[in-house]
This record gives C-alpha cells, sequence and structure tokens, in this order.
C-alpha cells in the first residue's frame, strides 16, 4: 500500500529510510522518524481499535501521551506487549502490532452489539447486574466480562528482557522539554547546577517543533535545537529523551522510566530494554505543558475525529495529513493555527468556530488565506461508522442554548480545539493544592508543597514570551541559590501571533429527537449520558462518580476527559468547578512496564541467597535443595531415580535405625552475655530459667505480647554469664529485634548483650541409635557417655584440632547430638562425621527426612506455630511457669484462650492406613453435611511414618482433649479428597521419649 | 536519620509501632481493660506521631521518631532512652 496521506517536503522524519512494518497481518510502510500512529495515519488506516464497553470503532485521538484509545498489542523480537500506545510507539523495521479488545477482527467485531444494546449498558451497569445470584458471578458473569473486556493480552512467557534501575541525585530536575524545560535548564545549567532535563517523546523541543513562532531570528526549532546541543556538552547537565517522569514522591523523590531499547527492533547485547530512575532533586521544575481539551458532540469517538493539536504534529512532525478534507471545530484560536497549517500544504479546511466574532491576529492570517470560516457554528454529529464521512453542522444562538437547521457537509476528519488544560499531574503528585484559573476554565497549582515550582503551559501561562521569560528567571534564581554562581544569559527577542480568548462552550446540545452519545472519556466509554445518570442516583463527590462511571479511570487517567467531566458536574449541579474540585492526581501518570518496576530483582536476583558451608558437599551429593526463607537446604540427596518420597523414607528410616546427619547450619543462634542473661530468658520464656546449670542446655518457648507462640528452641549455659540461645530458622531474625526491644526500650536496666551468631557456627545434627558410638570415635578425648554427657547436656570437645560444641539435644526423637564448629571448620567436621559414620551406616538426610522425624514425635515445628495458635493447642502448657511473669503470660487468661473445648494439637492416622493426607485439609464431622460445613480443625503437617509404615498427620483440633479415638472425615476441596480417619495421640513414636534418654 | 549513625536510607529501618505505649510491669495485677489496651488498642492519627522505628540494618538500636503518617515527614529522631518531650 501507498502512503497517500504522506507530503513530500514537511516533517523531521528520514525519508530516506524505509521501514516496514505489518498492522493486523498487513505490511505497510514509513519511515525513520515515525511513530507507528504516524506511519498507519500516512498509509489512510483510521481504524485501530474498539473501544472498552461498546466496541466502537476507535482511531487516533492524539499524538503523544494524550492518547486514549489508539492502543495496540506489540510483537517485537518474539516477545508480546500489551497496552502500548500506537502515539508513542516508535516504528522499527519489522515492527508487527495487532488490534486489541475485538474478536474475531477489528473490522468485525461481535462485542459491537454491545453499541445496540447499550440502552442496558449504562453508568453502573456492571455494578447493578452481576450482583446477583451470587453464584453467577463465576460461572457466568466474570468470563464474560473477561472475554469482552480488557486492553490487549500479557504474555506468559519469562520476560528474556533486562531492566534496570538507576540511582541519582541533582540539584534541578526538570520535567519537559519544551520551550519552559529548555530555558529553565538553559539558565540553570550556566549556574552551574547539576541538571537533569527529562523529556518523554524522542524529540526535544515540545510545542517548539509544531508552533510558528521566532526566538532570536530563530524558527522555534532552530532555538530548541541549539539549546539542547549546548546542554549536552555541558558536563553538569543530563540530558534524557524517551524518558517520563511519572512519579513525585515525598521527600523530593521523583520516579521516571527510561525507554532505551523500545524503538529499536531488538535490544543490544548488554543493553537494558528499560531504565527506571529514581532521582532526588533539590528542586524539581515541572515544565509538562497542557493538553488540549476535547469539544463534546454527538458521535465524537468516531474514528477521524481527533485533537487539532493532534492534527497540527501529524503534519509538522510527520509530514502526514489526518484527512485531506479536514474540518476545524474550535472554541479558541488554536484551530486556526491548524488549518493554517493544512492550507499552507494545499488542502482547504473550514473552520466552525463556535464564537460570534473573534478579533486576533491569528483570525486575520486565516482570513486572509481565503479559509472558510463559519462563526457561531457546531458541529452536532460526526457521521460514518468505522471512519468520518461527513458532518451534520448547526449555527448555534448565542446563549449557546439553540441549534439552528442541520445541513451536512462532507468531510474525511474533525479536529477539535476546546482550549488546554495545563497537565499539573506531578506538581498535585507532590501534594500541591490546585486552584482553578477562571480565564483558561482549569486547575493550575496552588503554593508549592514541597521544593517543586511549575513553568509555563503547565501553569496556565500560554504565551511563548512571558513562559520563556518566567523560565529563565525561576532557572536562574534557584540554581543560583544552590550554586551561588550566576552567569545570566541574555533574553532572546521573541515573535509570536497575538490571540484572543476562547469561548466558554464546549458542549453542543442534542438537536430534537436524537440521542447520539457523546463521549467525554474515550478510553472508558463515558459518556455525558452516564455522567447524568450518575448524578441523577445521587453520586455527588466527583470521587464516587468517577468510580460509578469510571470517567479518568485506567491507564488514561482522564488526561483529556477530566476537566470536561468536572465541567459537565458543575454545570448540572448548578456549582462552580472548583466547588466540585477534581479527583486525586495518582502516579504513575502513563503506564509503567512491570518489568522496569522490579528492575534487576528477578529470578535468583530477587533475594539473597544464603548457603551453608557444607553446601558443596551436597551439591556434590546429589541433593535436591529447596527454598527454607532465604536459605538453600538439601531437601534429600538423591541417589539414582528415587523420588522425594522415596529418598526421605530412606533417610528417616536410616535415622531411626542407624545414624543420619543433617545440616543445621541454618538454625538461628544467639549469643547472649552479661550478669542479668539469666534474668532476660526468664522474662521472654515461659518456663524458669534462674536455676539452669553451666554445662546444661533447656528447651523454651517464647510468646508475643498476646499469648501466642512465637518460637521455641534450646537455650544452652555456656558459662557464668554466657548463654547461646538457638531459634528456628524462619523467626531468626525476628526473635533477635524482639530481644533488643525489650532490652533497650522496656527493660534498659539489665546488663545483657545479644548478638546473632548464626553465620558463625556451622551446625550438624546427629541422630540414631548409633549416634553414641560415631561421636566417641569423633571426639576421642572426650567421655561422651549416658553419665559423661547426659541428655540436655553439653560440652566442648576436640574435634581432630578443631574446637566444637557439643549439644546432647534431640528433634527427631532419637538419640542425638547438634556439633558447632567455627564456619570454616564445617566442611572439614561435615566430612569427618561423613568418613568415620561409615561403619555405622551413616546417610546424610534432608530437610523432607526431619521433618518425617519431628512429625511422628509430634514435635511442633513452624506450621504448628503459625501466629495463631497458643501453648495449650501445641500441648506446651507444661511449659507455662506458675511463679513467675513473662512476655505474653496475661494474655493466657483471655477467654478464648481458657474455654474447655479450646483447640489442642492430636495425631490423625487414615482408616485404610494408605491413603496420604494432604497438608491444609480440613477436619469434619460429617462429610456429607451441607455447606459450609463446620470445620473443626485443620490438618497442619502430614508424613510417612517410617516406624509404623502408614500415614500420619498432625492436626490443630478444636476440643482436640476428648477427641482421641474419634472417628472424623478429612475433606480436601482442592485435591478432591474425603479420607475417614481416626484421632489418635500426636506423640506416634515413643511417647514416653525413652530414646533421647537412652 | 538515625540519631546514632546520622543520615541513612530509609530502608534501613524497620517500623515498630506506637512510642507512647508503655509495657505495665512485670508481676504487678492488672485489669483486663488496661491489659487490652496496651495489647490492642492504638490509636490511628493522621498527622504527627511518635513511633519506634529499628535500624535493623544499620546500628541494630531502636529509636523513637516524630513522623507524620499522612506526609511521611519526618520532624524529630530520639535514641531509645530519651524522653520525649
Amino acid at each position: 500500500m501507498s502512503q497517500s496521506f504522506r507530503l513530500n517536503d514537511v516533517g523531521l522524519i528520514n525519508r530516506d529510510k524505509k521501514l516496514s512494518f505489518k498492522f493486523n497481518g498487513v505490511i505497510y510502510y514509513g519511515y525513520e522518524g515515525d511513530t507507528l500512529a504516524s506511519a498507519l495515519i500516512a498509509n489512510g488506516v483510521h481504524l485501530v481499535g474498539r473501544s472498552f464497553k461498546y466496541h466502537r470503532p476507535r482511531g487516533f485521538f492524539g499524538a503523544g501521551v494524550d492518547e486514549p484509545y489508539a492502543i495496540v498489542q506489540l510483537y517485537r523480537n518474539g516477545e508480546t506487549e500489551p497496552n502500548v500506545k500506537a502515539t508513542e510507539q516508535e516504528l522499527f523495521e519489522g515492527l508487527e502490532a495487532k488490534s486489541v479488545n475485538c474478536w474475531p477482527s477489528v473490522n468485525f467485531d461481535i462485542g459491537a452489539i454491545n453499541n445496540f444494546l447499550r440502552i442496558f449498558l449504562p453508568a453502573g451497569f456492571y455494578y447493578k447486574t452481576f450482583m446477583w445470584p451470587k453464584s453467577f458471578w463465576y460461572k457466568v458473569y466474570e468470563p464474560f466480562i473477561r472475554k469482552a473486556a480488557g486492553l490487549g493480552t500479557v504474555s506468559i512467557k519469562h520476560d528474556k528482557e533486562r531492566y534496570e534501575h538507576k540511582y541519582e541525585y541533582c540539584d534541578l530536575l526538570i520535567a519537559g522539554s519544551g520551550p519552559a524545560g529548555l530555558a529553565s535548564a538553559y539558565a540553570a545549567a550556566k549556574n552551574g547546577a547539576r541538571v537533569i532535563l527529562a523529556e518523554d517523546k524522542a524529540r526535544f523541543g515540545g510545542t517548539l517543533l509544531t508552533s510558528d513562532v521566532n526566538i532570536g531570528n530563530q524558527t522555534g526549532k532552530e532555538w530548541g535545537d541549539g539549546i539542547i546541543s549546548e546542554l549536552k556538552e555541558m558536563p553538569n547537565v543530563t540530558v534524557k529523551n524517551r524518558s517520563q517522569v511519572f512519579g513525585y514522591y515525598d521527600h523530593n523523590m521523583l520516579v521516571m522510566s527510561e525507554r532505551i531499547s523500545d524503538h529499536l527492533p531488538s535490544t543490544k547485547i548488554f543493553h537494558p530494554k528499560q531504565r527506571l530512575w529514581y532521582i532526588r532533586a533539590k528542586e524539581v521544575l515541572i515544565s509538562s505543558g497542557s493538553i488540549e481539551r476535547p469539544l463534546v458532540f454527538g458521535n465524537n469517538d468516531t474514528p477521524g475525529v481527533m485533537l487539532s493539536s493532534a492534527a497540527k504534529e501529524y503534519l509538522k512532525v510527520y509530514g502526514v495529513l489526518v484527512g485531506k478534507k479536514p474540518l476545524i471545530f474550535t472554541n479558541n484560536d488554536s484551530g486556526y493555527e491548524t488549518a493554517i497549517e493544512f492550507k499552507k500544504n494545499n488542502v482547504d479546511p473550514i473552520i466552525l468556530d463556535t464564537r460570534k466574532d473573534p478579533q486576533s491576529e491569528i483570525v486575520d492570517e486565516a482570513k486572509n488565506l481565503g479559509i472558510n470560516i463559519k462563526f457561531s457554528y457546531v458541529v452536532v454529529a460526526a457521521q460514518g461508522y468505522k471512519k468520518v464521512k461527513s458532518a451534520d453542522i448547526a449555527k448555534i444562538s448565542d446563549d449557546k442554548e439553540q441549534l439552528g437547521e442541520i445541513e451536512n457537509i462532507i468531510c474525511d476528519c474533525i479536529c477539535v480545539s476546546g482550549f488546554w488544560t495545563p497537565t499539573i499531574h506531578l506538581a498535585s503528585q507532590s501534594g500541591n493544592k490546585t486552584q482553578f484559573k477562571e480565564e483558561i476554565d482549569a486547575f493550575i497549582p496552588g503554593e508549592s508543597k514541597q521544593n517543586e515550582k511549575t513553568l509555563g503551559a503547565a501553569n496556565g501561562i500560554y504565551t511563548l514570551d512571558e513562559t520563556l521569560k518566567s523560565s529563565f528567571e525561576a532557572g536562574n534564581k534557584l540554581s543560583k541559590k544552590i550554586t551561588n554562581t550566576e552567569n545570566k544569559v541574555s533574553f532572546p527577542n521573541v515573535i509570536e501571533k497575538k490571540s484572543t480568548v476562547h469561548d466558554k462552550f464546549w458542549c453542543v446540545p442534542l438537536p430534537k429527537g436524537k440521542n447520539y452519545k457523546r463521549f467525554l472519556d474515550f478510553q472508558n466509554d463515558v459518556a455525558v449520558s452516564d455522567i447524568e445518570i450518575a448524578l441523577r442516583e445521587g453520586y455527588r463527590s466527583i470521587e464516587h462518580v468517577k468510580r460509578y462511571t469510571t470517567l479518568g479511570m485506567a491507564t488514561d487517567q482522564g488526561k483529556t476527559s477530566n476537566l470536561n467531566g468536572l465541567q459537565l458536574v458543575s454545570k448540572i449541579e448548578n456549582k462552580v468547578v472548583p466547588a466540585v474540585g477534581h479527583t486525586t492526581f495518582r502516579p504513575p501518570y502513563t503506564p509503567v512496564s512491570i518489568g522496569a518496576i522490579v528492575g534487576r530483582e528477578v529470578g535468583k536476583h530477587s533475594k539473597p541467597t544464603r548457603k551453608s558451608p557444607m553446601h558443596n558437599w551436597h551439591k556434590k551429593n546429589n541433593a535436591v535443595f529447596v527454598d527454607a526463607g532465604v536459605w538453600l537446604r538439601p531437601r534429600y540427596y538423591k541417589q539414582g531415580n528415587e523420588t522425594l518420597f522415596e529418598g526421605s523414607k530412606r533417610e528417616a528410616k536410616n535415622v531411626r535405625t542407624n545414624v543420619g546427619v543433617c545440616d543445621v547450619t541454618t538454625l538461628g543462634k544467639i549469643d547472649i552475655k552479661g550478669p542479668d542473661a539469666a534474668e532476660l530468658l526468664n522474662r521472654v520464656y515461659t518456663n524458669a530459667w534462674l536455676k539452669l546449670p553451666v554445662g546444661k542446655a533447656r528447651y523454651g518457648v517464647m510468646l508475643r505480647e498476646d499469648g501466642i507462640v512465637m518460637d521455641d528452641g534450646t537455650t544452652t549455659r555456656i558459662s557464668e554469664n554466657h548463654y547461646h540461645m538457638t531459634t528456628t530458622t524462619a523467626q531468626a531474625a525476628n526473635v533477635l529485634s524482639h530481644l533488643e526491644y525489650y532490652l533497650q526500650l522496656v527493660w534498659p536496666d539489665l546488663n545483657v548483650n545479644v548478638v546473632s551468631t548464626t553465620e558463625q557456627w556451622a551446625g550438624a545434627a546427629i541422630a540414631g541409635p548409633k549416634s553414641r558410638d560415631l561421636l566417641q570415635k569423633l571426639f576421642s578425648n572426650s567421655d561422651v557417655s549416658n553419665e559423661g554427657l547426659p541428655f540436655m547436656g553439653y560440652m566442648e570437645g576436640d574435634l581432630f584440632g578443631v574446637r566444637a560444641r557439643i549439644f546432647r539435644i534431640s528433634f527427631s526423637g532419637e538419640l542425638a547430638y547438634e556439633l558447632n564448629v567455627e564456619s570454616d571448620y564445617g566442611n572439614f567436621m561435615w566430612e569427618k562425621i561423613m568418613e568415620i559414620g561409615e561403619e555405622f551406616k551413616i546417610q546424610p538426610y534432608g530437610t523432607e527426612a526431619l521433618s518425617t522425624l519431628r512429625i511422628e514425635m509430634g514435635h511442633v515445628a513452624g506450621s504448628e506455630l503459625d501466629g495463631r495458635t497458643i501453648p495449650y493447642d501445641n500441648s506446651l502448657e507444661g511449659l507455662l511457669s506458675k511463679k513467675k511473669d513473662f512476655i505474653g503470660k496475661r494474655s493466657l487468661t483471655r477467654e478464648a484462650f481458657t474455654s474447655e473445648d479450646r483447640q489442642k494439637i492430636v495425631g490423625v492416622i487414615p482408616l485404610d492406613k494408605k491413603t496420604s493426607i494432604p497438608e491444609g485439609s480440613h477436619l469434619v464431622k460429617d462429610s456429607n453435611a451441607p455447606l459450609p460445613n463446620p470445620k473443626l480443625g485443620y490438618i497442619s503437617a502430614s508424613c510417612w511414618s517410617v516406624e509404623y509404615d502408614n500415614p500420619f498427620s498432625l492436626a490443630i483440633l478444636k476440643d482436640g482433649k476428648n477427641m482421641i479415638g474419634e472417628k472424623l472425615y478429612v475433606m480436601s476441596p482442592l485435591k478432591n479428597k474425603v479420607i475417614p480417619v481416626e484421632i489418635v495421640s500426636s506423640h506416634y513414636v515413643d511417647p514416653k521419649g525413652e530414646r533421647v534418654r537412652s | 536519620m538515625c540519631p546514632h549513625c546520622g543520615m541513612r536510607s530509609q530502608n534501613e529501618f524497620s517500623y515498630g509501632g506506637d512510642a507512647s505505649v508503655k509495657r505495665p510491669e512485670l508481676n504487678k495485677e492488672i485489669s483486663n481493660q488496661d491489659w487490652d489496651n496496651f495489647v490492642y488498642n492504638r490509636k490511628s492519627l493522621r498527622g504527627k506521631h511518635w513511633e519506634l522505628w529499628q535500624h535493623i540494618s544499620g546500628c541494630r538500636q531502636w529509636i523513637k521518631v516524630e513522623r507524620d503518617t499522612a506526609t511521611h515527614e519526618i520532624f524529630n529522631t530520639l535514641k531509645a532512652y530519651e524522653e520525649i518531650l
């Protein structure tokens, strides 16, 4: 297809470089420097998608970030990305894009039937209709809405692209490189300030690229190019294009997303696709400009209706005509500028001006060029379905209430201008309370909240001369304050055409007998009638109107619709606009990719990985690792083709019959020293600690102040004022903070120091009936007999020249010991244990076997101490001292904690002794009871008992104390399982604890 | 601003609740109401508020911080033992 709407010599594109691209499967051509939008329009394509709710045909409305609906699905380098604005996506060779929100195709879209059903789809339709019956939501309504709505498809593949984060500091951050941004950046840079100038588009200059002005005897563009190239040379200045400052946060921190590779066919090697900048700026200058407001009339969403500023940009920047028979509909002088550009390129526009008799330089110029201008005229409705074919126009009375006779004129596009809305998003995000400026019918920033100042059009200043003057001054003043240097630049002479006041009229009344849709929000399909309904139904607050109608929501955030929505509400409510107020502006200003937000913190980089000193040994010996918090722990050591189930069973069995060794380095270890150490332990643990002798360990449970179990572990008295505390792997950091909290804030009188030594000690547990024999061979100089080292005893030993701590404690229920050596000797210790253990048939065991062993012993762990259970629930009430106070004790007298049928830990065995019980399943009395079936308890942990060779689970069960021997059902709706079970004691193996003492 | 280490990045600190809460003394009778107030009941203030924070990735000291809960502005910081004026 040919580029039949492309001009021959206008624009900033590179006509020497032709690019091919595909849209909805059709191959087109454009030029380097095009956007996808400009290239499509050059080829006469105006139908790009379907609207969100009614599936009406959608074209282009803007030429940049203001675009509400030209959203496509992009295909680039084997990846796909939704929610891409065709007006922002730069063209590259081989680009592919598809329409979204239409099925089966953009030309024939089944959803468009919504357009004819629209009488049934008014504001709040989803809220009203899909609420009942409740059961219909999942099965009928949600899938329907999912299919019908949505702006593209997210790729489910792993994103191969690389995204980076950058932290930057500067004196002045300037957002926007239009005249205000350039002038202030230049003045500040000359004073030696560190400046970052950010521009969201590929080209710098903003409106200077399209407006017919003269600065210092150059065109606006030439002047801007000169400033930019000078700034780029300065070492104190960073100039960034394709960079959107999208969020203004506390303490003058702003976030900017830089699109580094999106405009290229593929990302260069070692380059990121996008970079997210966190910028802390001493001063922020907001020069984000303004966005043209639409005029509202019937069918104003028809493809071919667009902002007059966009039409001008397509023409002047891309050399593209948006139509060959343009109709300009305006209430101010801006529309004339677009008309004049058409005329200069031999296209005859017609101007409809809502004003009766405007007098200005620009209007005179249009008249002198012989442009057909109709004053006091409005567009009543656009005609044409997939593209504007003609317009119904009429004269409007001076009071703007009455329409004259309707005439139909042929046109192929309607360029609208309803005056300008300052882009105040960043200022408002900073906390600035905005104020309404009557002369421009829009909000501008008020008093600065943080160190921010808004310049130029974003501040409601619409003349170039004033914008440049105030921006030079602001840049100079703020930078001088920081650098104490002043190199004043001379102010250039500015020639611009004078314009006159705009007409406050913006919404064309409906002609008698017609009910055209007049859209306010093009992205979310919100029409005038929807706002009227919302107000009739009693929604008054603008925030409620927004949520009920979806006005100004989604990725568009009301860029073009916000003010017209407010004007309508204020008109119906008979209020002034500032009394209605505006909705809150929140970051991000434009959509930001999840990849950019996440940055490099993906996969293995998402969190630190902690490895024990024995990690490499585990790896060499076929360990299958599992994440335990940030630790990597061996889950089991795979032999041959063993499954996890087989391997862990073998390992656990070997502990029960011979001896096993397990890496327990990950356990939290806290060194406690000081004369009041025993007193501290006595307060944080529930049991008594004052009389623990040196060389003995004790098991303890600590609570939170609300009585819930926080953690458990053993603490050993190493010497008179020196203790060694162990915590669970998961709670290590919390327990340390907990101790520090009480020592520093609550009981600063206690003379105790605590420090984490988790990383300083490597730990190995050796467990099993043969563990003492092995220990004796490891420490041949020590007496480790039952008398020499009794249960819960502690001693130091000499492990072939390495000092080791030996604790006789057990987590498996077997005779067991834990050895600690300094981390660097961890691997030495491990290898010695394996070497000498060989004759005792030692095998290493992983976390899965560890769990099996503790579950069948009825030892509680993280799945029982889950932040919801008190000591009684875990059968730990025997550890509650009656004689002393401790953290959380007072809470245990709460009514719910002392009730007779309080939940308690029990054991669960399937009646068939075969079926494994899924963890998390519920226990119920009657498996056939109607839903919701009353839940009596839940399965906290499951294993295959190696002692009895059948499944065994632990459960927290209501009135567990009296339920032993009962027959219940385990139900797992997730796994679709119902298993009849018997409730038994949680101590399944060796209930008297004889083995650990043997 | 850590009173021990000086200006530090916010992500080195961890929040620890209302700084005005005083733990009841050990071994002392206390009514259910007073205990509940200590354990559970907190005012969710909008505006200036004294809070506890711990400089968890730094000196590990618990500190008192006066912060605006609406704007996150920080006005003052104190060491654990310093009294709020």
